[in-house]
């Protein structure tokens, strides 16, 4: 979908990015991370020609982005930025029309799409239509944002630390909902951020980047086991990274199916981590688990935790 | 190349009104209007030679940006402008016959476009070279000091402005008094009532929306008709209590204009004031009752400091505000620097007009820089 | 009807044309108010013709420094013209700390007595606060609004156009309101260089010695003025209706 070759960016003398390969093929959830002045919006910039590359090619759908209008490019591309940028003269419905009608949507098909994406985003269509964005709390105010950047159906989502400026419940809940969001419709999604938790919440590859160069990409499985240097260990959290593996693991997976154990159960769902948690908290080794249907499936001892699945 | 569009259309712009119109006009009396003197008669006999600072001018817009290049820039600038005066104020001299005296040279359209140019592309360089607000105000006042000594050391005495001067010098110093007089009468009542009132509408929110409506209507009213309206009713109450008058009220000159410009003084000042107050940092306030300080210790301790520099911001609105405005009051009988710019008006004599002008203009331009300077003063010293 | 008759923009309008209209019939009231004046009522030419004079040359020259001073204020925010926005600022800033009778009264000698300086003299000095207002107007678009419109794919012109523009409208306005204000202001004056404005009763009777002259003068000048002034407010409600709390807060 998208592919980076020897790219570069300087500043005067200050070089942004140094020399970038990298390949996001279709459906990927790439999340660009690592500490302020790494690169990391720039890369993300690059793509919808917010900024223009001067090193390397990049590549969306096998052509040069440079072979697009930057306008007509962007229209295929969603944009969802931190300070959200809703147009605030502009109604709820007219925010997240603004790409179809700049591509020519009949009018009926835009009010459909509208009212799909606000149901999509858990907002009532019929309450929030025709609200303006200073009626809005900060995160319906995001749900907006995001709907906006998905309503042409782009073919790439590119988001920058969208969630940064939320609260944090309602970051996860967010977060959980662009998990959802990404599973359903499979829309390739670049998502920049400097929280490392989100990057391992959220992507199926996290792409660390240093002065302009990237230090390591991999699934946060790859990140957390095998960190490539002292800089990725620190910057994942030394620490933490147990606990963070743990994270990106569901019960379910370590689960002894069959074996009975006493207490309140857990979700098969749930992650090893909140497992963990219990254990602690509550001074025990062993855990029903339940499946999706509410009946105990099994059970999952403090041991199980640690090593390969069984 | 080229580093400096800016300077590029500045220099455009000065060298196509040195082209077509006049540095220097001459005419046989005050009242008809002159004939262009050329650039060959001012510039002969190697006089050009005073151009020499609008070389490096010419060659900044290609020069690289760099400190010294802007600082080169704006004292050449700031020479070349004492270099055009001097060359008028020679030309002057040169064209004066003590058999025809009524015989006058005066600036042409050529002679104020350029040296406006020429202090744009000063305060440009300035602008760029220099960072800090009080240091630039400084270095761009003393730009003006060439100037200023050249007028001052009689290099202008033959030009017909200084010679409107020369003819009528105690009436023009009494103007000057007059007009700043009257400001400074102004700022009197307008402190002891825009003060408090800006205070209390900070206060109590309530009065905020009538107070500030009633202001904007004043302020609304054209100043000639607000003069005006005063008129009626002043004599009327002169007339009511003769002791007024003993007392030097009258409806026309200094009492009405006095009080028209305190009406118009009261919105930037309540404004500023109300402003000042509400943008002192109600954690600060928080901190400094907290420490167990009374309310008023506040006031003065916290709140005034802080809402000191928006204040004195809405001070120089006003006083710049009040300058022009004590132009039109001559009209009403006023005096000051407006009436020696109606008398010319009427006279139709241009040099008389502008020795009222230029001299109104100097002041508003001043007060202006000295008020913003103090407000840069203000905020550094509050960090 | 209660609420029509409340509105001070109704009322102050209807007085002002009324005044216009009828000043004659007042003829006797300001015989008896100044009983000194053997002419109690400015009679030269009407007050209808002064007063479509006047409001002729503010609208002429606010058209004039509203189409140069948001032209040149959009300018200076586009990148190309970036560079000359130190320059522009510095004019308009010390432009404006020039008295308005002091341009007035540089441009008679220039251009001659009448109408013609006192248009040149009122658009240029008008063309201040506009652009002043406009390039602050640009300014203060969200800057989040900025990108994501860019973002997005929206082209330059309509960035500008549904963005930018719409805005900065309100604070655009607000420029516009001060000039427009300014500019009636100093029209008065300038009927001392010449031009035929609702001044003329005022100067007239300001050097004859006729106080009701120059309180017909003044209360009509003064009304206009006001009039004006409101009507903007109005029109500032209209461009602004997104930041009120009451539009489309219905859920």
């Amino acid at each position: 979908m998208i592919t980076f070759e020897h790219v570069g960016k300087t500043y005067g003398d200050w070089t942004a990015i140094e020399d970038l390969s990298l390949h996001i093929p279709k459906g990927e959830f790439c999340v660009l991370i690592g500490p302020s002045g790494s690169g990391k919006t720039t890369t993300l910039k690059m793509i919808n020609r917010l900024i223009e590359h001067d090193r390397g090619r990049i590549l969306f759908e096998g052509a040069e982005i440079r072979s697009f209008a930057p306008e007509q490019l962007r229209r295929r591309m969603g944009y969802a930025i931190q300070s959200i940028g809703l147009f605030p003269h502009w109604t709820v419905e007219e925010n997240i029309g603004a790409v179809p009608r700049l591509l020519g949507w009949p009018k009926s098909r835009i009010r459909d799409r509208v009212t799909e994406l606000l149901g999509l985003l858990a907002l009532e269509p019929e309450r929030f239509r025709d609200r303006y964005p200073r009626h809005l709390s900060g995160g319906q105010q995001q749900r907006v944002g995001v709907a906006r950047a998905l309503a042409a159906d782009p073919a790439v989502l590119l988001m920058d630390e969208p969630f940064g400026a939320l609260d944090p419940v309602t970051r996860d809940t967010l977060q959980a909902e662009m998990l959802r969001i990404h599973k359903a419709s499979g829309t390739t999604i670049v998502l920049v951020t400097h929280d490392i938790d989100e990057a391992i919440r959220l992507g199926s590859r996290i792409v660390i980047l240093d002065h302009g160069r990237i230090v390591q990409s991999g699934s946060p499985r790859e990140i957390l086991a095998k960190p490539a240097s002292d800089f990725v260990a620190d910057f994942v959290g030394r620490e933490d990274i147990g606990i963070k593996l743990l994270s990106i693991e569901r019960v379910g997976d370590r689960m002894r199916p069959g074996e009975m154990a006493e207490g309140e159960p857990i979700a098969a769902d749930a992650s090893l981590r909140h497992a963990l948690s219990i254990f602690v908290a509550r001074g025990i080794d062993r855990l029903p688990v339940v499946d999706q249907s509410g009946t105990v499936a099994g059970a999952i001892r403090l041991t199980d935790l640690t090593g390969a699945a069984p | 190349m080229l580093k400096n569009r800016v300077l590029l259309v500045l220099i455009v712009v000065g060298l196509a009104a040195a082209a077509s119109l006049s540095f220097v006009t001459h005419a046989p009396n005050r009242l008809l209007s002159g004939q262009g003197v050329s650039w060959a008669v001012v510039l002969g006999a190697g006089r050009w030679l005073a151009l020499l600072p609008a070389l490096p001018l010419v060659v900044g817009p290609f020069l690289p940006q760099r400190r010294a290049a802007h600082l080169l820039i704006a004292v050449s600038a700031s020479a070349l402008a004492a270099a055009l005066l001097w060359l008028a104020g020679d030309v002057a001299i040169r064209l004066a016959d003590p058999s025809t005296p009524s015989a006058r040279t005066a600036f042409g359209g050529a002679f104020w476009l350029i040296e406006a140019v020429v202090a744009l592309a000063a305060a440009d360089a300035v602008q760029r070279g220099i960072s800090n607000p009080a240091a630039r105000i400084g270095f761009g006042a003393a730009l003006i000091l060439p100037m200023l000594a050249l007028i001052g050391g009689g290099a202008i005495d033959q030009l017909s402005i200084m010679k409107e001067y020369a003819n009528r010098r105690e009436v023009f110093a009494t103007a000057v008094a007059t007009h700043l007089a009257i400001v400074g009468a102004m700022l009197l009542p307008t402190l002891g009532i825009g003060l408090p009132l800006g205070v209390l509408v900070d206060r109590r929110a309530r009065l905020r929306r009538p107070v500030f409506a009633i202001l904007n209507i004043i302020q609304t009213v054209p100043s000639i008709a607000l003069f005006g309206l005063l008129i009626a009713p002043l004599a009327g109450l002169v007339a009511l209590a003769p002791f007024l008058r003993q007392l030097g009220i009258s409806g026309i000159g200094v009492t009405p204009a006095i009080i028209a410009l305190t009406l118009y003084s009261l919105l930037p000042i309540v404004r500023s004031t109300a402003a000042g107050l509400e943008q002192v940092p109600s954690a600060v306030v928080d901190a400094a009752t907290g420490m167990g300080m009374t309310p008023a210790q506040v006031f003065r301790r916290v709140e005034i400091p802080l809402a000191l520099p928006v204040v004195v911001a809405g001070l120089r609105v006003t006083i710049v505000q009040a300058v022009g405005l004590t132009a039109v009051a001559a009209l009403i009988g006023a005096g000051g620097l407006g009436a020696i710019i109606f008398q010319g008006l009427n006279g139709s004599a241009i040099d008389l007009v502008l020795l009222g002008v230029v001299p109104l203009v100097a002041i508003a331009i001043t007060a202006d820089v000295a008020l913003k300077l103090a407000v840069t003063m203000l905020r550094m010293r509050s960090g | 009807m209660k609420r029509w008759l409340a509105d001070p923009l109704i009322w102050t309008g209807l007085a002002l044309v009324l005044l216009v209209i009828f000043m004659p019939a007042l003829k006797p009231l300001f015989a008896v108010l100044f009983p000194d004046q053997d002419r109690p009522l400015f009679e030269q030419d009407s007050f209808i013709n002064l007063t479509l004079a006047h409001i002729g040359l503010v609208a002429a020259s606010s058209a004039i420094s509203i189409v140069v001073g948001v032209t040149l204020a959009l300018f200076v925010t586009r990148p190309a013209g970036r560079e000359f926005r130190p320059l522009v600022e510095t004019v308009v800033a010390t432009g404006q700390t020039f008295p308005p009778v002091a341009v007035l009264a540089v441009a008679v000698p220039l251009i001659g007595f009448g109408a013609m300086p006192a248009l040149i003299a009122l658009a240029l000095y008008g063309l201040l606060p506009v652009t002043e207002a406009t390039v602050a107007a640009i300014e203060q678009v969200p800057a989040g609004a900025r990108e994501a419109a860019r973002g997005i794919g929206m082209s330059p012109a309509g960035r500008l156009r549904q963005i930018e523009l719409p805005l900065a409208a309100p604070v655009i306005l607000a420029g516009i309101r001060t000039s427009v204000i300014i500019n009636i202001g100093t029209a008065a004056i300038a009927s001392t260089v010449g031009a035929k404005t609702l001044g003329l009763p005022i100067i007239i009777g300001l050097s004859g010695f006729n106080t009701a002259y120059v309180v017909q003068g003044a209360i009509v000048v003064g009304l206009l003025a006001v009039v004006t002034d409101l009507a903007f407010d109005r029109l500032g409600g209209l461009l602004d209706r997104w930041k009120r709390d009451d539009v489309a807060a219905s859920a």
